[in-house]
Protein backbone atom coordinates (compact mmCIF):
# COMPACT_ATOMS: atom_id res chain seq x y z
CA UNK A 1 0.00 0.00 0.00
CA UNK A 2 2.55 2.53 1.19
CA UNK A 3 6.22 2.14 0.54
CA UNK A 4 8.88 4.43 1.93
CA UNK A 5 12.30 4.27 0.31
CA UNK A 6 15.37 5.57 2.09
CA UNK A 7 13.62 8.65 3.42
CA UNK A 8 15.61 11.50 4.94
CA UNK A 9 14.30 14.60 6.68
CA UNK A 10 16.90 16.96 8.07
CA UNK A 11 16.26 20.10 10.09
CA UNK A 12 19.57 21.90 9.69
CA UNK A 13 22.12 19.50 11.14
CA UNK A 14 19.52 17.41 12.93
CA UNK A 15 18.52 14.25 11.13
CA UNK A 16 14.99 13.57 12.35
CA UNK A 17 14.40 10.83 9.81
CA UNK A 18 17.67 9.32 8.69
CA UNK A 19 17.24 6.81 5.90
CA UNK A 20 14.04 5.06 6.91
CA UNK A 21 12.59 2.42 4.59
CA UNK A 22 9.38 0.58 5.37
CA UNK A 23 6.26 -0.94 3.87
CA UNK A 24 2.71 -0.80 5.06
CA UNK A 25 0.72 -3.73 3.73
CA UNK A 26 -2.75 -3.19 2.32
CA UNK A 27 -5.41 -4.14 4.85
CA UNK A 28 -3.04 -4.24 7.80
CA UNK A 29 -3.05 -2.34 11.07
CA UNK A 30 0.60 -1.50 11.28
CA UNK A 31 1.97 -0.27 14.60
CA UNK A 32 4.80 2.25 14.67
CA UNK A 33 6.62 2.45 17.98
CA UNK A 34 9.88 3.85 19.25
CA UNK A 35 11.33 6.17 21.88
CA UNK A 36 10.47 9.86 21.91
CA UNK A 37 12.42 11.66 19.21
CA UNK A 38 12.76 8.53 17.08
CA UNK A 39 11.28 10.41 14.10
CA UNK A 40 7.85 8.75 14.04
CA UNK A 41 5.80 11.95 13.83
CA UNK A 42 8.24 13.53 11.37
CA UNK A 43 7.87 10.43 9.21
CA UNK A 44 4.09 10.89 9.34
CA UNK A 45 4.45 14.57 8.48
CA UNK A 46 6.54 13.74 5.43
CA UNK A 47 4.27 10.95 4.21
CA UNK A 48 1.15 13.06 4.74
CA UNK A 49 2.63 15.98 2.79
CA UNK A 50 2.99 18.45 5.63
CA UNK A 51 6.80 18.57 5.30
CA UNK A 52 8.82 18.07 2.13
CA UNK A 53 11.43 15.29 2.48
CA UNK A 54 15.13 16.13 2.23
CA UNK A 55 15.53 13.04 0.04
CA UNK A 56 13.87 9.70 -0.54
CA UNK A 57 10.61 8.55 -2.03
CA UNK A 58 7.11 7.64 -0.88
CA UNK A 59 4.79 5.59 -3.07
CA UNK A 60 1.16 4.65 -2.57
CA UNK A 61 -0.07 1.61 -4.47
CA UNK A 62 2.88 2.03 -6.81
CA UNK A 63 2.20 5.70 -7.49
CA UNK A 64 4.80 8.28 -6.45
CA UNK A 65 3.21 10.63 -3.88
CA UNK A 66 6.41 12.25 -2.55
CA UNK A 67 5.83 15.85 -1.54
CA UNK A 68 2.18 16.06 -2.64
CA UNK A 69 0.22 18.62 -0.57
CA UNK A 70 -2.17 17.29 2.12
CA UNK A 71 -5.38 18.18 0.29
CA UNK A 72 -4.22 16.27 -2.80
CA UNK A 73 -3.41 13.22 -0.64
CA UNK A 74 -6.82 13.54 0.99
CA UNK A 75 -8.43 13.06 -2.40
CA UNK A 76 -6.33 9.94 -2.92
CA UNK A 77 -7.72 8.54 0.33
CA UNK A 78 -4.73 9.18 2.58
CA UNK A 79 -5.79 10.72 5.91
CA UNK A 80 -4.08 11.39 9.20
CA UNK A 81 -4.82 12.54 12.72
CA UNK A 82 -2.62 14.64 14.96
CA UNK A 83 -0.81 13.78 18.17
CA UNK A 84 -2.38 16.83 19.78
CA UNK A 85 -5.96 16.75 18.58
CA UNK A 86 -6.89 19.44 16.07
CA UNK A 87 -10.38 20.75 15.63
CA UNK A 88 -12.23 23.73 14.15
CA UNK A 89 -12.82 25.15 17.59
CA UNK A 90 -15.46 27.71 16.68
CA UNK A 91 -17.68 25.19 14.89
CA UNK A 92 -19.88 22.56 16.48
CA UNK A 93 -18.84 18.92 16.60
CA UNK A 94 -21.33 18.03 13.86
CA UNK A 95 -20.14 20.91 11.66
CA UNK A 96 -16.58 19.70 12.17
CA UNK A 97 -17.51 16.37 10.66
CA UNK A 98 -19.63 17.91 7.92
CA UNK A 99 -16.65 20.02 6.91
CA UNK A 100 -14.72 16.95 5.81
CA UNK A 101 -16.00 15.53 2.55
CA UNK A 102 -14.50 17.94 0.06
CA UNK A 103 -15.90 18.77 -3.37
CA UNK A 104 -19.52 19.03 -2.29
CA UNK A 105 -22.03 20.70 -4.55
CA UNK A 106 -22.14 23.73 -2.23
CA UNK A 107 -18.53 24.49 -2.99
CA UNK A 108 -19.22 26.07 -6.32
CA UNK A 109 -20.54 29.59 -6.06
CA UNK A 110 -22.79 28.87 -9.00
CA UNK A 111 -24.52 26.08 -7.14
CA UNK A 112 -24.73 28.16 -3.97
CA UNK A 113 -27.03 30.52 -5.88
CA UNK A 114 -28.77 28.32 -8.40
CA UNK A 115 -28.90 24.76 -7.10
CA UNK A 116 -30.17 25.24 -3.58
CA UNK A 117 -32.19 22.00 -3.68
CA UNK A 118 -29.23 19.82 -4.51
CA UNK A 119 -27.16 21.41 -1.78
CA UNK A 120 -29.89 20.89 0.76
CA UNK A 121 -30.15 17.20 -0.15
CA UNK A 122 -26.43 16.79 0.08
CA UNK A 123 -26.25 18.59 3.42
CA UNK A 124 -29.02 16.39 4.79
CA UNK A 125 -27.18 13.24 3.72
CA UNK A 126 -23.98 14.57 5.27
CA UNK A 127 -25.79 15.39 8.46
CA UNK A 128 -27.15 11.84 8.71
CA UNK A 129 -23.70 10.46 8.10
CA UNK A 130 -22.16 12.73 10.74
CA UNK A 131 -24.79 11.62 13.25
CA UNK A 132 -24.07 7.96 12.48
CA UNK A 133 -20.38 8.56 13.03
CA UNK A 134 -21.05 10.33 16.33
CA UNK A 135 -23.24 7.41 17.43
CA UNK A 136 -20.56 4.94 16.47
CA UNK A 137 -18.02 6.85 18.55
CA UNK A 138 -20.42 7.25 21.50
CA UNK A 139 -20.23 11.06 21.47
CA UNK A 140 -23.63 11.81 19.94
CA UNK A 141 -24.62 13.83 23.02
CA UNK A 142 -22.07 16.55 22.24
CA UNK A 143 -23.05 16.96 18.57
CA UNK A 144 -24.10 20.61 18.98
CA UNK A 145 -21.34 21.55 21.39
CA UNK A 146 -18.56 23.81 20.12
CA UNK A 147 -15.65 21.51 19.34
CA UNK A 148 -13.26 23.74 21.29
CA UNK A 149 -15.11 22.83 24.50
CA UNK A 150 -14.62 19.06 24.19
CA UNK A 151 -12.36 17.11 26.52
CA UNK A 152 -9.03 15.83 25.22
CA UNK A 153 -10.33 12.28 24.80
CA UNK A 154 -13.46 13.40 22.99
CA UNK A 155 -11.32 15.45 20.61
CA UNK A 156 -9.34 12.28 19.85
CA UNK A 157 -12.60 10.52 18.98
CA UNK A 158 -13.61 13.46 16.81
CA UNK A 159 -10.28 13.10 14.98
CA UNK A 160 -11.08 9.47 14.31
CA UNK A 161 -14.58 10.49 13.29
CA UNK A 162 -13.23 12.78 10.57
CA UNK A 163 -11.58 9.82 8.88
CA UNK A 164 -14.93 7.99 8.90
CA UNK A 165 -16.71 10.72 6.92
CA UNK A 166 -15.02 9.71 3.69
CA UNK A 167 -13.96 6.41 2.24
CA UNK A 168 -10.37 6.48 3.30
CA UNK A 169 -7.89 3.96 1.99
CA UNK A 170 -5.18 4.50 4.54
CA UNK A 171 -5.30 6.37 7.83
CA UNK A 172 -2.31 7.47 9.87
CA UNK A 173 -3.14 7.78 13.56
CA UNK A 174 -0.64 9.73 15.65
CA UNK A 175 -0.90 8.69 19.31
CA UNK A 176 -4.62 8.27 19.11
CA UNK A 177 -4.67 6.94 22.68
CA UNK A 178 -2.53 9.60 24.38
CA UNK A 179 -4.34 11.14 27.34
CA UNK A 180 -7.35 8.86 26.92
CA UNK A 181 -8.66 6.66 29.73
CA UNK A 182 -8.81 2.85 29.48
CA UNK A 183 -12.50 2.54 28.63
CA UNK A 184 -12.28 5.13 25.89
CA UNK A 185 -9.08 3.53 24.63
CA UNK A 186 -10.96 0.24 24.23
CA UNK A 187 -13.69 2.07 22.32
CA UNK A 188 -11.05 3.50 20.01
CA UNK A 189 -9.36 0.12 19.54
CA UNK A 190 -12.72 -1.48 18.69
CA UNK A 191 -13.49 1.30 16.24
CA UNK A 192 -10.14 0.84 14.50
CA UNK A 193 -10.54 -2.92 14.21
CA UNK A 194 -14.10 -2.59 12.92
CA UNK A 195 -13.11 0.02 10.33
CA UNK A 196 -10.28 -2.26 9.26
CA UNK A 197 -12.49 -5.35 8.88
CA UNK A 198 -15.76 -3.85 7.68
CA UNK A 199 -14.55 -1.03 5.49
CA UNK A 200 -11.10 -2.28 4.57
CA UNK A 201 -9.21 0.73 5.93
CA UNK A 202 -5.47 0.28 6.21
CA UNK A 203 -4.09 1.82 9.40
CA UNK A 204 -0.71 2.96 10.56
CA UNK A 205 -0.75 3.71 14.27
CA UNK A 206 1.81 5.49 16.43
CA UNK A 207 1.23 4.53 20.04
CA UNK A 208 3.18 4.12 23.27
CA UNK A 209 0.71 1.80 24.98
CA UNK A 210 2.13 -1.69 24.36
CA UNK A 211 -1.10 -3.44 25.40
CA UNK A 212 -2.97 -1.44 22.79
CA UNK A 213 -0.31 -2.19 20.18
CA UNK A 214 -0.10 -5.89 20.84
CA UNK A 215 -3.88 -6.17 20.86
CA UNK A 216 -4.61 -4.67 17.46
CA UNK A 217 -1.39 -4.23 15.48
CA UNK A 218 0.30 -6.66 13.17
CA UNK A 219 2.98 -6.09 12.11
CA UNK A 220 4.79 -3.67 14.42
CA UNK A 221 7.61 -1.48 13.16
CA UNK A 222 10.14 -0.08 15.63
CA UNK A 223 11.98 3.17 14.90
CA UNK A 224 14.95 4.61 16.72
CA UNK A 225 17.14 7.59 15.83
CA UNK A 226 15.41 8.13 12.49
CA UNK A 227 15.91 4.57 11.27
CA UNK A 228 13.83 1.41 11.26
CA UNK A 229 15.22 -0.83 13.97
CA UNK A 230 13.03 -3.91 13.69
CA UNK A 231 9.83 -5.23 12.23
CA UNK A 232 7.70 -8.22 13.16
CA UNK A 233 4.66 -9.37 15.07
CA UNK A 234 4.04 -7.84 18.49
CA UNK A 235 5.34 -11.00 20.20
CA UNK A 236 8.57 -10.99 18.21
CA UNK A 237 9.08 -7.32 18.96
CA UNK A 238 8.58 -7.81 22.68
CA UNK A 239 11.35 -10.40 22.70
CA UNK A 240 13.74 -8.51 20.41
CA UNK A 241 16.94 -7.62 22.33
CA UNK A 242 17.70 -4.49 20.32
CA UNK A 243 14.17 -3.17 20.85
CA UNK A 244 14.31 -3.84 24.58
CA UNK A 245 17.58 -1.95 24.70
CA UNK A 246 16.35 1.07 22.71
CA UNK A 247 12.76 1.40 23.77
CA UNK A 248 11.02 -1.04 26.04
CA UNK A 249 13.72 -0.90 28.67
CA UNK A 250 15.05 -3.81 30.61
CA UNK A 251 12.80 -3.23 33.56
CA UNK A 252 13.96 -4.85 36.77
CA UNK A 253 16.84 -6.68 35.14
CA UNK A 254 19.24 -3.76 35.59
CA UNK A 255 18.35 -3.31 39.21
CA UNK A 256 19.42 -6.79 40.15
CA UNK A 257 23.08 -6.59 41.22
CA UNK A 258 25.25 -8.76 39.06
CA UNK B 1 -33.11 75.79 25.78
CA UNK B 2 -34.12 73.97 22.67
CA UNK B 3 -33.55 70.24 22.71
CA UNK B 4 -34.96 69.59 19.25
CA UNK B 5 -32.51 72.00 17.66
CA UNK B 6 -29.71 70.44 19.70
CA UNK B 7 -30.69 67.00 18.45
CA UNK B 8 -30.86 68.12 14.83
CA UNK B 9 -27.46 69.78 15.10
CA UNK B 10 -26.04 66.62 16.62
CA UNK B 11 -27.53 64.44 13.89
CA UNK B 12 -26.39 66.78 11.16
CA UNK B 13 -22.80 67.33 12.22
CA UNK B 14 -21.95 64.25 14.26
CA UNK B 15 -24.21 61.27 13.79
CA UNK B 16 -24.73 61.19 10.03
CA UNK B 17 -21.13 61.96 9.03
CA UNK B 18 -19.77 59.52 11.62
CA UNK B 19 -22.17 56.77 10.55
CA UNK B 20 -21.16 57.16 6.90
CA UNK B 21 -17.46 57.29 7.78
CA UNK B 22 -17.93 54.31 10.10
CA UNK B 23 -19.51 52.27 7.32
CA UNK B 24 -16.57 53.07 5.04
CA UNK B 25 -14.06 52.09 7.74
CA UNK B 26 -16.02 48.92 8.52
CA UNK B 27 -15.83 47.77 4.90
CA UNK B 28 -12.10 48.54 4.82
CA UNK B 29 -11.53 46.78 8.15
CA UNK B 30 -13.48 43.72 6.97
CA UNK B 31 -11.01 43.34 4.13
CA UNK B 32 -8.01 43.75 6.42
CA UNK B 33 -9.43 41.31 8.94
CA UNK B 34 -10.11 38.68 6.26
CA UNK B 35 -6.53 38.89 5.02
CA UNK B 36 -5.33 38.57 8.60
CA UNK B 37 -7.63 35.67 9.44
CA UNK B 38 -7.03 33.61 6.35
CA UNK B 39 -3.66 34.63 4.94
CA UNK B 40 -2.33 35.42 8.42
CA UNK B 41 -0.61 38.74 7.97
CA UNK B 42 -1.34 42.44 8.34
CA UNK B 43 -1.57 43.75 4.82
CA UNK B 44 0.16 47.15 4.66
CA UNK B 45 -0.88 47.50 1.04
CA UNK B 46 -4.53 47.55 2.08
CA UNK B 47 -4.95 51.34 1.83
CA UNK B 48 -3.25 51.38 -1.55
CA UNK B 49 -5.50 48.56 -2.76
CA UNK B 50 -8.41 50.83 -1.86
CA UNK B 51 -6.79 53.68 -3.71
CA UNK B 52 -6.15 51.55 -6.79
CA UNK B 53 -9.71 50.24 -6.83
CA UNK B 54 -11.07 53.75 -6.52
CA UNK B 55 -8.74 55.09 -9.21
CA UNK B 56 -9.78 52.32 -11.60
CA UNK B 57 -13.44 53.05 -10.86
CA UNK B 58 -12.89 56.78 -11.41
CA UNK B 59 -11.32 56.20 -14.82
CA UNK B 60 -14.21 53.93 -15.79
CA UNK B 61 -16.68 56.51 -14.49
CA UNK B 62 -15.10 59.22 -16.64
CA UNK B 63 -15.27 56.81 -19.55
CA UNK B 64 -18.97 56.18 -18.98
CA UNK B 65 -19.66 59.89 -18.59
CA UNK B 66 -17.82 60.60 -21.85
CA UNK B 67 -20.09 58.06 -23.54
CA UNK B 68 -23.04 59.92 -22.07
CA UNK B 69 -24.04 57.07 -19.76
CA UNK B 70 -25.38 58.10 -16.36
CA UNK B 71 -27.21 56.34 -13.56
CA UNK B 72 -30.14 58.72 -13.10
CA UNK B 73 -30.09 60.28 -9.64
CA UNK B 74 -27.38 57.85 -8.48
CA UNK B 75 -23.66 58.47 -9.04
CA UNK B 76 -22.30 56.96 -12.26
CA UNK B 77 -19.45 55.51 -10.17
CA UNK B 78 -21.81 52.85 -8.86
CA UNK B 79 -22.23 51.59 -12.43
CA UNK B 80 -18.48 51.47 -12.87
CA UNK B 81 -17.92 49.81 -9.49
CA UNK B 82 -18.24 46.15 -10.62
CA UNK B 83 -15.62 46.70 -13.31
CA UNK B 84 -13.42 48.53 -10.82
CA UNK B 85 -13.72 45.53 -8.50
CA UNK B 86 -12.77 43.19 -11.34
CA UNK B 87 -9.68 45.27 -12.14
CA UNK B 88 -8.67 45.30 -8.46
CA UNK B 89 -9.26 41.55 -8.16
CA UNK B 90 -6.91 41.00 -11.10
CA UNK B 91 -4.30 43.22 -9.46
CA UNK B 92 -4.40 41.49 -6.05
CA UNK B 93 -4.52 38.00 -7.58
CA UNK B 94 -1.52 38.98 -9.70
CA UNK B 95 0.25 40.30 -6.61
CA UNK B 96 -0.49 37.09 -4.75
CA UNK B 97 0.85 35.05 -7.61
CA UNK B 98 3.99 37.16 -7.98
CA UNK B 99 4.78 37.87 -4.34
CA UNK B 100 2.85 36.15 -1.54
CA UNK B 101 2.60 32.68 -3.07
CA UNK B 102 6.37 32.37 -3.02
CA UNK B 103 6.37 32.88 0.75
CA UNK B 104 3.35 30.63 1.28
CA UNK B 105 5.13 27.73 -0.38
CA UNK B 106 8.12 28.38 1.87
CA UNK B 107 5.84 28.64 4.91
CA UNK B 108 7.46 31.98 5.77
CA UNK B 109 6.94 33.72 9.12
CA UNK B 110 4.12 36.32 9.22
CA UNK B 111 6.55 39.20 9.68
CA UNK B 112 8.09 38.41 6.29
CA UNK B 113 4.68 38.76 4.64
CA UNK B 114 4.20 42.09 6.41
CA UNK B 115 7.47 43.44 5.07
CA UNK B 116 6.68 42.05 1.61
CA UNK B 117 3.29 43.80 1.76
CA UNK B 118 5.13 47.03 2.55
CA UNK B 119 6.97 46.66 -0.76
CA UNK B 120 3.70 45.87 -2.52
CA UNK B 121 2.26 49.03 -0.96
CA UNK B 122 4.92 51.23 -2.60
CA UNK B 123 4.44 49.62 -5.99
CA UNK B 124 0.65 49.88 -5.82
CA UNK B 125 0.80 53.49 -4.74
CA UNK B 126 3.07 54.24 -7.70
CA UNK B 127 0.64 52.51 -10.08
CA UNK B 128 -2.28 54.52 -8.69
CA UNK B 129 -0.46 57.85 -8.94
CA UNK B 130 0.62 56.92 -12.44
CA UNK B 131 -2.99 56.20 -13.39
CA UNK B 132 -4.80 59.23 -11.99
CA UNK B 133 -2.18 61.53 -10.49
CA UNK B 134 -1.95 63.01 -7.00
CA UNK B 135 -4.56 65.76 -7.31
CA UNK B 136 -7.89 65.95 -5.56
CA UNK B 137 -10.52 64.38 -7.81
CA UNK B 138 -14.28 64.90 -7.52
CA UNK B 139 -16.25 62.23 -9.30
CA UNK B 140 -19.67 62.50 -7.68
CA UNK B 141 -22.61 63.19 -9.95
CA UNK B 142 -26.36 62.65 -9.77
CA UNK B 143 -28.56 64.13 -7.05
CA UNK B 144 -26.61 65.91 -4.28
CA UNK B 145 -29.10 65.70 -1.46
CA UNK B 146 -31.74 63.34 -0.21
CA UNK B 147 -32.76 65.86 2.44
CA UNK B 148 -31.80 69.46 1.81
CA UNK B 149 -30.99 71.70 4.81
CA UNK B 150 -33.26 74.53 3.66
CA UNK B 151 -36.18 72.25 2.79
CA UNK B 152 -35.86 70.65 6.19
CA UNK B 153 -35.91 74.07 7.91
CA UNK B 154 -39.00 75.13 5.96
CA UNK B 155 -40.72 71.86 6.69
CA UNK B 156 -39.92 71.62 10.40
CA UNK B 157 -39.80 75.30 11.34
CA UNK B 158 -36.60 74.69 13.32
CA UNK B 159 -33.62 77.07 13.20
CA UNK B 160 -31.18 74.26 12.37
CA UNK B 161 -31.24 72.44 9.06
CA UNK B 162 -30.71 68.74 8.63
CA UNK B 163 -28.91 67.68 5.48
CA UNK B 164 -28.58 64.12 4.29
CA UNK B 165 -26.33 63.93 1.27
CA UNK B 166 -27.18 61.20 -1.23
CA UNK B 167 -23.61 59.87 -0.97
CA UNK B 168 -24.08 59.35 2.76
CA UNK B 169 -27.30 57.41 2.26
CA UNK B 170 -25.73 55.40 -0.57
CA UNK B 171 -22.75 54.62 1.66
CA UNK B 172 -24.96 53.24 4.40
CA UNK B 173 -27.17 51.23 2.04
CA UNK B 174 -24.30 49.78 0.00
CA UNK B 175 -22.31 48.95 3.13
CA UNK B 176 -25.30 47.17 4.67
CA UNK B 177 -25.83 45.14 1.49
CA UNK B 178 -22.14 44.24 1.25
CA UNK B 179 -21.98 43.14 4.88
CA UNK B 180 -25.16 41.07 4.57
CA UNK B 181 -23.80 39.38 1.43
CA UNK B 182 -20.47 38.67 3.12
CA UNK B 183 -22.04 37.10 6.20
CA UNK B 184 -24.40 35.02 4.11
CA UNK B 185 -21.40 33.86 2.14
CA UNK B 186 -19.26 32.99 5.19
CA UNK B 187 -22.01 31.23 7.10
CA UNK B 188 -24.15 29.62 4.46
CA UNK B 189 -21.99 28.60 1.54
CA UNK B 190 -19.58 25.75 1.46
CA UNK B 191 -16.76 27.96 0.19
CA UNK B 192 -17.40 30.42 3.02
CA UNK B 193 -17.30 27.59 5.52
CA UNK B 194 -14.05 26.37 3.98
CA UNK B 195 -12.65 29.86 4.52
CA UNK B 196 -13.72 29.85 8.16
CA UNK B 197 -12.27 26.37 8.61
CA UNK B 198 -9.03 27.51 7.00
CA UNK B 199 -8.87 30.50 9.32
CA UNK B 200 -9.65 28.35 12.36
CA UNK B 201 -7.08 25.61 11.79
CA UNK B 202 -5.04 25.60 8.60
CA UNK B 203 -3.46 22.16 9.05
CA UNK B 204 -6.74 20.47 9.71
CA UNK B 205 -8.41 22.28 6.81
CA UNK B 206 -5.76 20.93 4.46
CA UNK B 207 -6.30 17.43 5.84
CA UNK B 208 -10.01 17.80 5.25
CA UNK B 209 -9.26 18.15 1.57
CA UNK B 210 -9.77 21.90 1.39
CA UNK B 211 -7.73 23.31 -1.47
CA UNK B 212 -5.67 26.19 -0.04
CA UNK B 213 -5.07 27.85 -3.43
CA UNK B 214 -8.81 28.13 -3.93
CA UNK B 215 -9.45 29.54 -0.48
CA UNK B 216 -6.68 32.08 -0.96
CA UNK B 217 -7.94 33.12 -4.40
CA UNK B 218 -11.54 33.53 -3.19
CA UNK B 219 -10.30 35.54 -0.21
CA UNK B 220 -8.41 37.96 -2.45
CA UNK B 221 -11.41 38.44 -4.71
CA UNK B 222 -13.63 39.24 -1.72
CA UNK B 223 -10.98 41.57 -0.33
CA UNK B 224 -10.81 43.34 -3.70
CA UNK B 225 -14.58 43.78 -3.68
CA UNK B 226 -14.65 45.10 -0.11
CA UNK B 227 -11.73 47.51 -0.48
CA UNK B 228 -12.86 48.89 -3.81
CA UNK B 229 -16.38 49.42 -2.49
CA UNK B 230 -15.04 51.09 0.65
CA UNK B 231 -12.69 53.29 -1.37
CA UNK B 232 -15.33 54.36 -3.88
CA UNK B 233 -17.84 55.16 -1.12
CA UNK B 234 -15.24 57.21 0.73
CA UNK B 235 -14.31 59.01 -2.48
CA UNK B 236 -17.96 59.75 -3.31
CA UNK B 237 -18.60 61.02 0.21
CA UNK B 238 -15.50 63.24 0.33
CA UNK B 239 -13.17 63.22 -2.65
CA UNK B 240 -10.39 61.08 -4.04
CA UNK B 241 -6.81 61.91 -3.22
CA UNK B 242 -4.19 59.17 -3.36
CA UNK B 243 -2.42 60.33 -0.19
CA UNK B 244 -5.62 60.36 1.88
CA UNK B 245 -6.14 56.69 1.12
CA UNK B 246 -2.67 55.87 2.31
CA UNK B 247 -3.54 57.62 5.57
CA UNK B 248 -6.75 55.59 5.90
CA UNK B 249 -4.60 52.55 6.65
CA UNK B 250 -4.31 53.62 10.28
CA UNK B 251 -8.00 54.00 11.20
CA UNK B 252 -8.76 50.84 9.22
CA UNK B 253 -6.26 48.78 11.14
CA UNK B 254 -7.29 50.42 14.38
CA UNK B 255 -10.87 49.35 13.61
CA UNK B 256 -9.83 45.77 12.79
CA UNK B 257 -7.70 45.48 15.94
CA UNK B 258 -10.27 47.13 18.20
CA UNK B 259 -12.91 44.68 16.96
CA UNK B 260 -10.59 41.68 17.20
CA UNK B 261 -8.35 40.81 14.26
CA UNK B 262 -9.73 37.98 12.17
CA UNK B 263 -13.28 38.51 13.42
CA UNK B 264 -15.60 39.98 10.75
CA UNK B 265 -18.25 41.08 13.25
CA UNK B 266 -15.55 42.85 15.25
CA UNK B 267 -14.30 44.69 12.17
CA UNK B 268 -17.72 46.27 11.69
CA UNK B 269 -18.09 47.25 15.32
CA UNK B 270 -14.51 48.54 15.32
CA UNK B 271 -15.17 50.68 12.25
CA UNK B 272 -18.03 52.48 13.95
CA UNK B 273 -16.19 52.83 17.27
CA UNK B 274 -13.23 54.49 15.55
CA UNK B 275 -15.39 56.70 13.33
CA UNK B 276 -17.61 57.95 16.15
CA UNK B 277 -14.65 58.59 18.44
CA UNK B 278 -12.81 60.49 15.73
CA UNK B 279 -15.76 62.69 14.87
CA UNK B 280 -16.90 63.28 18.45
CA UNK B 281 -13.46 64.14 19.78
CA UNK B 282 -12.73 66.59 16.97
CA UNK B 283 -16.19 68.19 16.77
CA UNK B 284 -16.79 71.63 18.30
CA UNK B 285 -19.78 71.01 20.56
CA UNK B 286 -20.56 74.67 21.28
CA UNK B 287 -23.59 74.84 19.02
CA UNK B 288 -25.19 71.67 20.39
CA UNK B 289 -24.59 72.76 23.99
CA UNK B 290 -25.91 76.24 23.26
CA UNK B 291 -29.25 74.70 22.32
CA UNK B 292 -29.28 72.17 25.11
CA UNK B 293 -28.61 74.39 28.17
CA UNK B 294 -30.18 77.63 29.42
CA UNK B 295 -28.79 80.77 27.77
CA UNK B 296 -26.45 82.03 30.46
CA UNK B 297 -24.78 78.64 30.93
CA UNK B 298 -23.36 78.63 27.40
CA UNK B 299 -19.56 78.57 27.60
CA UNK B 300 -17.39 80.95 25.62
CA UNK B 301 -15.07 78.27 24.20
CA UNK B 302 -15.69 76.03 21.19
CA UNK B 303 -15.90 72.88 23.34
CA UNK B 304 -13.64 71.08 20.89
CA UNK B 305 -11.42 68.49 22.55
CA UNK B 306 -8.95 68.38 19.69
CA UNK B 307 -8.69 70.10 16.35
CA UNK B 308 -9.31 67.96 13.27
CA UNK B 309 -5.58 67.80 12.47
CA UNK B 310 -5.30 65.44 15.41
CA UNK B 311 -7.96 63.01 14.29
CA UNK B 312 -5.44 60.25 13.63
CA UNK B 313 -4.23 60.60 17.21
CA UNK B 314 -7.66 59.35 18.26
CA UNK B 315 -7.20 56.12 16.31
CA UNK B 316 -3.75 55.71 17.83
CA UNK B 317 -5.03 56.32 21.35
CA UNK B 318 -7.87 53.80 20.99
CA UNK B 319 -5.49 51.30 19.43
CA UNK B 320 -3.08 51.58 22.36
CA UNK B 321 -5.81 51.38 24.98
CA UNK B 322 -7.33 48.27 23.42
CA UNK B 323 -3.97 46.57 22.98
CA UNK B 324 -3.12 47.29 26.62
CA UNK B 325 -6.33 46.08 28.19
CA UNK B 326 -7.90 43.66 25.71
CA UNK B 327 -5.32 42.50 23.16
CA UNK B 328 -7.82 40.18 21.43
CA UNK B 329 -10.22 43.05 20.77
CA UNK B 330 -13.81 43.73 21.77
CA UNK B 331 -15.03 40.62 19.99
CA UNK B 332 -12.66 37.76 20.49
CA UNK B 333 -10.22 37.72 17.59
CA UNK B 334 -6.76 36.26 17.25
CA UNK B 335 -4.28 37.98 19.54
CA UNK B 336 -1.65 39.96 17.71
Amino acid sequence: MIEVHDLHKHFGGFHAVDGASLRIRKGSITGLIGPNGAGKTTLFNVIAGRLPPTSGRVTMAGEDITGLPPHALFHKGLLRTFQIAHEFSSMTVRENLMMVPAAQAGESLWNAWFARGRIRQEEAALRRKADEVLDFLTIAHVADERAGNLSGGQKKLLELGRTMMVDARIVFLDEVGAGVNRTLLNTIADAIVRLNRERGYTFCVIEHDMDFISRICDPVIVMAQGKVLAEGSAQEILRNEAVIEAYLGTGLKNKVPA
Amino acid sequence: MDLLNALVTFLNFVFIPAAAYGAQLALGALGATLVYGILRFSNFAHGETMAFGTAATILLTFGLQALGVTFGPLPTALLALPLGIAATALLVLGTDRAVYRFYRVKRAAPVIYVVASLGVMFIMSAITRFLVGVEDIQFTDGARFVINARDFRDWSGLEEGLALRSTQLITLVVAALAVAALFWFLNRTRTGKSMRAFSDNEDLALLSGINPDRVVAVTWIIVAALTTTAGVLYGLDKSFKAFTYFQLLLPIFAAAVVGGLGNPLGAIAGGFVIAFSEVMVTYAWKQVVAYAVPGDWVPAGLLQLMTTEYKFAVSFAILIIVLLFKPTGLFKGQSV
